[in-house]
């Protein structure tokens, strides 16, 4: 059977796939043909989306940057005729072997998205979907699964990097009749999208995941708490809910079993400390989102006083992997401590943004060049941001570094749920700590004293500082500062909200001083410390920089070299955009 | 706030349908949440009736119903506008420009991040991440996403809206 296949992630439908969807549905029909028209989750090469693979019975074609006019010249001249659009066909048979995108990846987690739909359960059990659960039922008994687990080396990735088969065991071991296991969606680390794509593209996977979750701690119900910012993320987790309802893979006596599990979607309501975990079983409880202090842990009293296990969506989409094809075959990827892959968000100034799933140990450098192309206009590699606001920045001279959690907490970045923001050299280091500290000031919860004004005093800090009015002392107040909030902050948010500030710090402490002491930006970021002049030798008097200027700060006659006036100019930097002949000087 | 002790069935009269069987049958504090989203729905915010009316029925004080709605970004107590301009403050959104484009909406709908017009049209609003950083600078203005935006590019796009609504 002929199919086209449409990506329609969010990433996708942002770029215009439902109208491509549409087109593609009316050029079939008007044509009679005989190809069966789907939706797919998100590939990863989220950079060339809109993307159509249509499958001919023998070879699948993949076409990147389809606008709704190239679909129909596709379904037109490709499908009807035979004849492929060369221009715009990315690769031809197993992407793996064709993009550099792919080449460098290793896909556990991320193998089904963008390759079934989301929405068929029936597609999922074609690639081995649920057989990992109906293989635990029959053959392990939850201590068996535990150990499994416990053998593959599988960490949360969600962060931290907890072992997951031993908080499997501690939930197992926990006493009591009632136990829930619960999902962590509530990805809230700006840039970091690696959940809401598994969630998009493959839902089934995390379900099943969590189905074996519970069966071996003997939980009997379970909540996925998913972001409301994903709508389509929840509208594809409900048809994956009431799918496997109706199969009786949710529900009492499941899969013919006397093992019972319900499965429920709370939706977060917009907070980032509700990725803390104590805090998300505080907003499911029906509270505001507020960590509390542990122990006791939720393995021993979580959600409503009861044993709790709660994983992160990418690490509870590897366990029907690791149950159906054993724990050598997941740790056989990655690093002595650090086993598997991991699904990173590339994103920033990086040619190639989208989702990339590596094994542990792979570089920086592989990743940033190799799978993301390098930088945007082949401008120079300054950093990587990893972590989000809970981590840090590592400078371009430890590209090398082998990516794992304990190499990456050495250099006081830390894993996290998987954000990659590629750095050049537009970007202000200390505007960039400042963004990221004006985020956890802004979520804080406000509980400990150090986390809520400490982060503020920080915030204040940093601003005087971009604005030129920092002094040479600052630099020891913010580490003073930092550490002050590390140690007394009760969560994770609170621990990590300064490492930001302190990887800057450490790695570009000469931009600190530039702006401090020289007063300048060197990254020509920070409005306060940039000037603008016009360089009469290069000024041919086109007027167009004058017309641009808000403020009338530029004057001058026609042909005739321009003036800008220091005290009327506001940085806007529309002059510099504008001018053809670089005579805008910006310093 | 006013006074909490209006009669209940006096208010009943005027809320719209919202899931309140969630807290009437089961009693279940959990529901809180999910019951506040359905009354954010019928209504595009959470009206002050509306707390008074679960506080009644769920016996949980008005002021940790209001505790609970402020904590959360999602729920406001005041009707949005027309258009809800969402704007990305995401990681990717932020070095890629997205600092231009917070300016140019501000400049061209006329009201800071966070309020509504005059008109009812437009209330600008920032989240965390929209998740599409690919295609950074985004901005979401109610389903629609747009990505790989200028200063320009965005004005031209409020513009359009404007010209439409009128």
């Amino acid at each position: 059977m002929k199919e086209i296949m449409i990506g329609l992630g969010t990433c996708g439908i942002s770029a215009g796939g439902l109208e491509v969807m549409k087109t593609v549905k009316e050029a079939v029909k008007e044509r009679n043909l005989e190809v069966e028209v789907k939706e797919t989750g998100c590939m990863g090469n989220c950079y060339a989306e809109v993307l159509l693979e249509y499958f001919d019975g023998k070879d699948r074609f993949l076409y990147s940057r389809v606008t709704s006019e190239k679909a129909r010249k596709i379904v037109e001249e490709h499908v009807l005729k035979g004849n492929p659009l060369r221009d715009s066909l990315i690769s031809v048979g197993d992407v793996a072997d064709q993009i550099d995108f792919f080449k460098n990846q290793e896909r556990i987690v991320l193998k089904n998205c963008g390759r079934i739909d989301p929405t068929s359960i029936d597609e999922y059990l074609a690639c081995d979907g649920y057989a990992a659960i109906r293989k635990v039922l029959g053959e392990y008994t939850p201590a068996q699964v535990v150990d499994i687990v416990k053998e593959s080396g599988l960490r949360g990735r969600g962060g931290a990097g907890f072992p997951t088969g031993l908080k499997w065991q501690l939930a197992l071991q926990a006493p009591g009749n009632k136990k829930y296991v619960i999902c962590n969606a509530d990805e809230g680390d700006p840039g970091a999208f690696m959940d809401r794509s598994v969630l998009e593209g493959n839902p089934h996977a995390v379900i099943e995941g969590m189905i074996i979750a519970a069966y071996a701690i003997g939980a009997d119900e379970g909540y996925i708490y998913v972001r409301a910012e994903y709508p389509k993320a929840i509208e594809r987790l409900r048809t994956a809910l009431h799918d496997c309802t109706r199969k009786g893979f949710l529900g009492e006596g499941i899969f013919d079993t006397d093992f019972t599990f319900n499965l429920k979607i709370k939706e977060g309501a917009g907070a980032f400390v509700c990725g803390e975990e104590t805090a998300l079983m505080a907003s499911i409880e029906g509270k505001r989102g507020m960590p509390r202090i542990r122990p006791p842990f939720p393995a021993q009293k979580g959600l409503w006083g009861k044993p709790t296990n709660i994983n992160n969506v990418e690490t509870l989409a590897n366990v029907p992997f690791i149950l159906l094809n054993g724990a050598r075959a997941f740790n056989r990827f990655g690093t002595e401590k650090s086993a598997g892959t991991k699904v990173f968000a590339l994103a920033g100034k990086v040619k190639h943004s989208g989702l990339a799933e590596v094994p542990m140990g792979i570089t920086i450098h592989d990743i940033v060049f190799k799978i993301g192309g390098g930088i945007k206009q082949d401008k120079k590699f300054k950093a990587v941001q990893m972590g989000g606001p809970s981590g840090g920045c590592i400078p371009a001279r430890m590209a090398d570094l082998k990516i794992d959690y304990d190499e990456l907490k050495k250099t006081g970045a830390i894993m996290g749920s998987g954000g990659m923001i590629v750095l050049d050299e537009d970007t202000c280091m200390v505007d960039l700590a400042k963004y990221f500290l004006t985020f956890t000031q802004n979520e804080s919860c406000g509980k400990c004293t150090f986390c809520r004004i400490g982060t503020k005093r920080m915030l204040e800090i940093l601003e005087r500082i971009c604005d030129g009015q920092g002094k040479e002392s600052d630099m020891d107040l913010l580490e003073d500062l930092a550490n002050q909030i590390i140690t007394t902050s009760l969560c994770g948010l609170g621990q990590s909200a300064p490492n930001p500030v302190l990887t800057t710090l450490k790695y570009f402490r000469n931009e600190y001083e530039d702006h401090i002491i020289h007063k300048k930006c060197t990254a020509h970021s920070c409005p306060s410390l940039v000037t603008y002049t016009i360089d009469p030798d290069k000024c041919t008097g086109c007027t167009l920089c004058a017309r641009k200027c808000p403020t009338d700060a530029i004057t001058g006659d026609k042909k005739k070299p321009h003036v800008l006036d220091p005290s009327l100019c506001i940085k806007c930097g529309n002059c510099y955009d504008a001018c053809n002949f670089d005579a805008v000087i910006r310093t | 706030m006013e006074t909490g002790n209006e009669n209940i069935s006096l208010i009943e009269k005027e809320i719209k349908s919202f899931k309140v069987d969630l807290i009437k049958k089961r009693k279940d504090i959990g529901a809180l949440i999910p019951l506040l989203q359905s009354a954010q729905e019928s209504y595009g915010y959470i009206p002050k009736k509306v707390i008074y009316y679960i506080s009644e029925l769920a016996k949980i004080p008005a002021a940790e119903i209001y505790g609970v709605v402020t904590f959360y970004a999602q729920f406001r107590l005041k009707p949005l506008g027309k258009y809800v301009v969402k704007i990305c403050e995401g990681t990717a959104c932020h070095v890629n420009g997205g600092k231009d484009i917070i300016k140019a909406l501000q400049n061209e709908v006329g009201v800071p991040v966070g309020e509504t017009t005059e008109d009812g049209l437009f209330t600008l609003q920032s989240v965390a991440c929209l998740g599409c950083c690919s295609l950074a600078p985004v901005i979401m203005i109610n389903e629609d996403t747009h990505g790989n935006l200028t200063p320009k590019k965005t004005q031209q796009i409020i513009r359009g809206i404007r010209k439409q609504a009128r």
